[in-house]
């Protein structure tokens, strides 16, 4: 009775499937630079970026069809609504591994391995970003409750990372630059986690109707 | 403040029941969808709030439905009060075949009203209600049947007015109508539950969510969820109705 409806419905699954494993890809690549010290590899995040832009564009003109063309109400209205502000904070996160990559041909060489928490926080959010999408496609709860929770190991980390900064300038005001830069990739990691987090409460929306509570 | 309500109603059309312990407060002055597929009982349950099935044999009722307070089925009720006190208008516009001014006279004739002037101002009142004085003043006394289907449907609806009811009873009003049309009755509609309480049955869904306060899902003769239309279309609290809304079965 809705097959047209449902077919576009699992194209819109598998558009944001997609642009999630984009913006996985686009972190994984820019932390890879940094690890690697290799300025190559961070203009191929930059790349990525652009990608994740047209996806994000593809995927808006896709929510507004269904919306002309099904008038969709209840869980339906939610889905595609909740689709489209994702994908905002999906290009968000596309920016900032974009941000990252370009900071690290300023580093020298360099790759942070004085601060291990930074890695930490790359797979913490990579995995944030895969989980949110998931939950979005399987409706599933028990997933959003789990990156909600994973955020606070980003920030946790950050802040780890905040007062290992601070120690490495203070034994060393030469590293000043390095560290500011250093900070800097963390805030964007730390911004990637959020983002990620308001997808998965995106995701909630779309499955109860409420948003989630402030903590 | 409700105007209506129906406590355990039940209707059988001969052995078949139509309607299955209907509970429900019609709010005063706003406008209730009501909806359903086909065969729901939703226009069954409409017919029944100024006693339109009486005029079927075979029909047996029980339960209770007040309308201000006062049961509609009690015999002290005179059909025609009530009547006057709760109109209808049909699916298909059906102006009698006579001229716009005797269309809208007749009703308040044959409640008594004969002075000229007075009938001259309720005909006024009732076509400017109904948003469709200015396209027929200059033709009052032409055939009602030489206007459009959806001038016709707000004749109708003028037609209604004019006899002062407290609460129309609408059935599928737009389903004949162009868009034009129908956005002109739905504009109408906003105007009128300033003063009158409208109760709509209507097969579009983007109908009720446009321009109704409150949603009755009706299936099978029962009324499955009453509420807020907003609440209703975004967060259905029972899974038929979100399985009817959402178009996977009706």
């Amino acid at each position: 009775m809705r097959n047209l409806f449902d077919s576009q419905l699992n194209t819109l699954h598998r558009k944001l499937i997609e642009m999630g494993s984009a913006c996985e890809t686009a972190i994984d690549l820019a932390v890879k630079a940094l690890l690697e010290g290799n300025a190559d590899i961070a203009h191929e995040a930059a790349s990525h970026d652009r990608e994740i832009d047209q996806m994000e564009r593809d995927i808006e003109a896709i929510c507004l069809k269904m919306l002309l063309q099904q008038q969709p109400v209840a869980r339906d209205l939610r889905q595609i609504s909740a689709a489209m502000k994702i994908i905002t904070d999906m290009e968000r996160i596309g920016d900032q591994a974009e941000d990252i990559g370009e900071i690290v041909p300023f580093l020298n060489g360099r790759t942070g391995v004085e601060c291990e928490d930074i890695r930490l926080m790359a797979e913490t959010a990579q995995q944030m970003v895969r989980s949110s999408i998931d939950a979005y496609v399987n409706q599933d709860m028990a997933l959003v409750k789990k990156v909600i929770s994973m955020d606070d190991i980003v920030d946790d980390a950050f802040d780890r990372t905040k007062e290992t900064l601070i120690h490495m300038i203070s034994s060393n005001r030469e590293d000043g630059q390095y560290c500011l830069d250093l900070l800097m990739i963390a805030k964007y990691l730390e911004r990637i986690g959020d983002h990620a987090t308001n997808i998965a409460e995106w995701v909630e929306f779309s499955i109860t109707g409420q948003h989630a509570k402030e903590e | 403040m409700s105007i209506i309500t129906a406590k355990d109603l039940c209707l059988w059309y001969g052995a078949t029941q139509a309607l299955k312990n209907i509970n429900i407060e019609i709010p005063e002055r706003s406008i209730t969808a009501l909806i359903g597929p086909s065969g729901c009982g939703k226009s069954t349950f409409l017919k029944t709030l100024n006693r339109m099935n009486d005029l079927i044999p075979s029909v047996r009722i029980e339960g209770t439905v007040t309308y201000g307070g006062q049961d509609i089925f009690a015999p002290s009720v005179d059909v025609n009060d009530l009547r006057k006190e709760i109109g209808m208008v049909f699916q298909k516009p059906n102006p009698f075949p006579m001229s716009i001014y005797d269309n809208i006279a007749y009703g308040p004739r044959t409640h008594g009203i004969k002075n000229k002037i007075q009938l001259d101002d309720i005909v006024e009142e009732a076509l400017q209600g109904a948003a469709i004085w200015d396209e027929v003043k200059d033709r009052l006394k032409k055939s009602a049947l030489g206007l459009s289907g959806g001038q016709q449907q707000r004749l109708c609806i003028a037609r209604a007015m004019a006899v002062k009811p407290k609460v129309l009873l609408m059935d599928e009003p737009t389903s004949a109508l162009d868009p034009i049309s129908t956005s002109k009755i739905e504009d109408l509609t906003q105007q009128l539950k300033k003063d009158y309480t409208i109760i709509m049955v209507t097969h579009n869904m983007q109908q009720a969510v446009r321009i109704s306060d409150n949603t009755a899902f009706f299936l099978l003769g029962e009324l499955v969820e009453f509420g807020d239309t907003e609440q209703m279309f975004s967060q259905p609290q029972d899974k038929r109705t979100e399985d009817y809304i959402t178009g996977r079965f009706g």
